[in-house]
């Protein structure tokens, strides 16, 4: 058995392999982060890009003369739902299984 | 001749990639393996020269393997593709499959596994040599049939188109149905003739479907060029002409976009060009404003989701005070659909399911 473990990779250093997590963070109107259940292994950076780009979206909207209250992203893999509060947002990401709609 | 396939391994570990190097070596179809440890430089070498297939691993430092299939997927969408892996994780195989990897594969621990590892990159190359449909941009579907007939084919051509999806079966070289949403015999076939763009895809031959197609091939795709021809020749230059089985054509002042707001609750349509902003709007009341939103929020939701490597971003919906709002997009065009504000989340999901169908044919 020795050879065919030669098979499995021995630890790999620095790998960057990130998980999508399932949770919610919320944000206030600033964009700051208020309150998260997402795992710490998923990246403050990523979380910041997310809670960005629905705030700015909201806010576009306002804008277009389209205001919302709720957003709804359906990836393949993931569904990201926002919902508007009070400038601020409330987002929640839930990870797709195989088959899943 | 056969062509030998190349075949690139990407993987970090050297010692892993020869090993691997040599047991795909003895493959029946003796590929020719070529080798990477690093995402940047196994792009490098699939834009230098030509490959059949890429087997990736996913857990790897600086690129990992979702971020290159990202990539790869975008640049080379012709390209066959494997993950071949030590995490199991059933999401990171989700995401593989929503990046349109064709093979997820757990890196081998036994003889058995071993086996059943060639077996399976060994039936894709194989696929590769006899199919190769996926992503042909130079051939129309009539070449395709007309191929399949003349070479006599037993098969099953699958086609998709966006949302829709449509079969042509053939036997000895004859086409003997078809099917394609609620439209199946010759009504499905011209149907299907009408998509200018899509995947193909040849399956295993069907030898039990019934016949309900007896026209001669030639006579099918002359009666559908024909049919195609006098439906563009109604429509303004420019504009994409309805299929011929929809009906009547659209009065000449009426918007293009018209039939696609004859849903229960719609109360505007819109396409936005993604590459230009260019826009059609039916009955938006500040278009400019809107489509310039929906470029944008289009466009920063699509790397959000590589960068997150979730997958394509099939639905984008909003629901508001005023008015709900559904996205989706189809090649470099985006759709936004708004809706009466009484409607319910799931009417809106289920009626812009609807709009996008049409939309795509």
């Amino acid at each position: 058995m020795g050879f065919l473990n030669l098979l499995t990779k021995r630890g790999s250093q620095g790998a960057t392999l990130v998980r999508l997590p399932t949770g919610s963070f919320t944000l206030d109107p600033g964009g700051r982060i208020v309150a998260s259940t997402l795992p710490r292994s998923f990246p403050a950076g990523k979380v910041r890009q997310i809670g960005d780009l629905v705030l700015s979206t909201f806010q576009a909207a306002r804008e277009a003369g389209i205001p919302l209250t709720e957003l709804i992203a359906d990836y393949a893999a993931l569904k990201l739902t926002a919902r508007e509060l009070r400038g601020g947002a409330i987002i929640f990401l839930a990870p797709r299984s195989l088959g899943q709609k | 001749m056969s062509v030998r396939h190349k075949v690139l391994l990407l993987d970090d570990d050297q010692d892993l990639l020869e090993l691997y190097r040599e047991m795909l070596a003895r493959l029946p179809s003796q590929p020719e393996i070529h080798t990477a440890t690093s995402g940047a430089r196994a792009i490098s070498l699939l834009e230098s020269e030509p490959f059949s297939l890429l087997i990736s691993d996913l857990n790897m430092p600086k690129m990992d393997g979702l971020q290159v299939l990202t990539i790869v997927r975008r640049k080379f969408p012709q390209l066959r593709t494997a993950v071949m892996t030590s995490v199991v994780d059933t999401q990171f195989r989700t995401r593989a499959y929503a990046m349109g990897i064709d093979l997820f594969l757990e890196k081998p621990n036994t003889s058995q596994e071993i086996t059943f590892f060639l077996d399976c990159i060994e039936s894709l190359l194989g696929r590769e040599m006899d199919g190769g449909f996926r992503g042909v941009q130079s051939k129309s579907l009539v070449d395709i049939i007309q191929l399949e007939c003349l070479s006599q084919s037993s098969s099953v051509l699958k086609v998709t188109n966006g949302a829709l999806s449509g079969k042509i079966w053939f036997n000895n070289g004859e086409v003997i149905d078809a099917e394609s949403q609620d439209l199946s015999g010759e009504a499905a076939f011209r149907k299907i003739l009408s998509w200018k763009t899509g995947n193909f895809e040849i399956l295993p031959a069907d030898p039990e479907r019934p016949r309900t197609i007896f026209n001669s091939y030639q006579g099918l795709l002359l009666e559908s060029a024909q049919a195609l021809d006098e439906a563009q020749a109604q429509v303004p230059e420019g504009e994409s002409a309805p299929g011929p089985e929809e009906g009547a054509p659209a009065p000449a002042s009426e918007s293009p976009l018209a039939p696609l707001a004859r849903f229960n609750g719609v109360e505007f349509v819109m396409t936005v060009r993604a590459s230009d902003g260019k826009f059609d709007s039916w009955s938006a009341e500040n278009p400019e404003q809107i489509s310039q939103w929906v470029r944008q929020t289009m466009q920063r939701f699509r790397v959000l989701g590589d960068g997150l490597q979730a997958g394509q971003l099939s639905q984008l919906e909003g629901l508001g005070p005023q008015c709900h709002v559904a996205l989706v997009s189809k090649a470099d065009n985006d759709l936004c659909v708004g809706f009466h504000r009484s409607l319910s989340q799931d009417l809106v999901r289920e009626t812009m399911s609807k709009i996008a169908t049409k939309w795509a044919s």
